[in-house]
């Protein structure tokens, strides 16, 4: 596919390898902060192509990942309704809440539904009248344009029996978060491509500013992420923190203005929780109270949830890349992919299902077993 | 979640909705995507799409700038480099 397959040639990536091996000199931290930039690094193997001092850490980017436990048992407590129909992205049916997952539910006849994109929700909810349409609308910066068409025409063509459980976070927030804890190891950030064509990196400047770390604002090809790696070691090298955009041919400093328009108009900032990380100000979107009615956490009575996070998973270190997937001692053993602890084990972009996924646990038992075979 | 992939436009309508919609063409297989943030995309734009809406137009000059400078980038240094002498003989 134009604009995909020339980003995946093996020479440029290698020819970009070699440079960054020129270049480098010393030892440097960078994350990448979306989800579907570490799917790509580990299915690719980039991390292996780079000079031994350049360490990829896996950031926060996956929506599936940091959506709280407590929201996902309150999807599940609606879910459950007879009177539901129960709308979600499909990679968070196997999320696991304290009790269930919402395929358990739907084996037990809940009538939960996967859409392709949240505006679908609306047909569903003129087709069924006598039902309450849900829709779990998670995600980043780059989601929350469709789903805040979902809420505005909702609106608009008063469709009263549709609502949406909305649990949507924001990148910067948590960039700040990462960059101010003690255990903080991140130099440099590749940024996120896809977030950054919504909002445009405007926003990224005075966080780079203020912590002095360069962000590269970096597509999801190999191509992108090798030269968004070489662009942050170039900084480093040279001593400058500044945004720069390795993804010009979709992202603009401004962003998608339409998009930013709508998006305010629907919803608005507030303190919102991640998972396994804690409460983050100002780091999430709810609906704007001319909403209300459309708003599912308004809709519902969801108190009295007892939430309770298993407590051998590390996924919150993980996603804020203070510790890497191997270093879980469930990590492949009680904790795979079909039978998950935590969120980072279920999305495919959670860091830890895409080292499992590209057999990287099997490197380390084969790395154990040599190990453990040359002692005495 | 984040994924977006770039799509070719063919046509452009407005559905019972009155949303500004498009056939796109993703190698090969053909689906509908809302053009209502991208007023400025017509037929033969390539666009970007996450969860059936186009994001952003991509810009093909821009990609052509990039990936020209990618690939133009070490040639500097070859050229400093001793020239491998042809002995027209390839097993030397």
């Amino acid at each position: 596919m134009k604009f995909m397959d020339e980003y995946r040639d093996s020479a440029l990536v290698r020819k970009i390898a070699d440079e960054l091996q020129r270049i480098t000199t010393r030892h440097w931290v960078l994350m990448e902060v979306c989800g579907g930039q570490t799917h790509s690094i580990v299915k690719y193997g980039i991390d292996r192509l780079l000079p031994e001092q350049v360490e990829l850490v896996h950031g926060p980017g996956c929506p599936v990942c940091v959506t709280s436990l407590e929201m996902i048992d309150k999807a599940h407590e609606i879910a459950r309704r007879r009177d539901v129909i129960f709308c979600s992205f499909g990679d968070m049916l196997r999320v696991p809440g304290t009790k269930d997952d919402l395929l358990i539910l739907k084996s037990r006849g809940a009538d939960i539904r996967v859409v392709y994109s949240p505006t679908d929700c609306l047909k569903i909810a003129r087709e069924n009248p006598a039902k309450r349409v849900v829709f779990f609308a998670i995600g980043f910066e780059t989601t929350a344009p469709a789903n805040a068409m979902a809420a505005w025409q909702a609106r608009r063509q008063g469709i009263h029996n549709f609502s949406m459980l909305v649990s949507h976070v924001l990148v910067p927030p948590a960039l700040r978060s990462i960059l101010s804890a003690p255990e903080n190891r991140v130099q440099g950030f590749l940024g996120p491509g896809h977030v950054c064509t919504v909002v445009g990196y405007r926003e990224y400047e005075p966080v780079s500013a203020e912590f002095k770390v360069p962000i590269v604002i970096t597509g999801f090809e190999p191509v992108d992420i090798m030269e968004g790696t070489l662009m942050a070691v170039r900084q480093l090298e040279s001593g400058k923190a500044e945004v720069e955009n390795q993804y010009p041919r979709v992202v603009g400093r401004e962003g998608n203005l339409p998009a930013i328009d709508l998006v305010g108009k629907v919803f608005e900032v507030c303190d919102r929780k991640w998972r396994g990380v804690g409460e983050i100000p100002a780091s999430g979107y709810r609906l704007r109270p001319e909403f209300a009615e459309h708003d599912a956490e308004r809709l519902f009575d969801l108190h009295g949830i007892d939430t309770k996070e298993p407590a051998e998973c590390i996924s919150g270190l993980v996603l804020q890349g203070v510790r890497k997937p191997h270093n879980c001692p469930a990590f492949g053993k009680l904790c795979t992919p079909e039978h998950p602890l935590g969120a980072t084990m279920v999305s495919a972009e959670g860091a830890c299902a895409a080292y499992y996924a590209y057999g990287r646990h099997l490197d380390l038992t084969k790395a154990h077993a040599a190990q453990t075979s040359v002692q005495p | 979640m984040c994924l977006a992939i770039p799509g070719k436009v063919m046509e452009v309508h407005t559905d019972e909705q009155g949303l500004r919609m498009a056939k796109t063409n993703f190698g090969g297989i053909i689906k509908s995507v809302c053009l209502e943030y991208t007023p400025e995309v017509v037929p033969g734009d390539y666009v970007l799409v996450h969860v059936g809406f186009a994001l952003g137009k991509v810009d093909e000059e821009e990609a052509a700038r990039t990936y020209a400078a990618l690939e133009r980038m070490g040639q500097l240094d070859e050229l400093n480099e001793p020239a491998i002498e042809d002995t027209g003989y390839p097993y030397s």
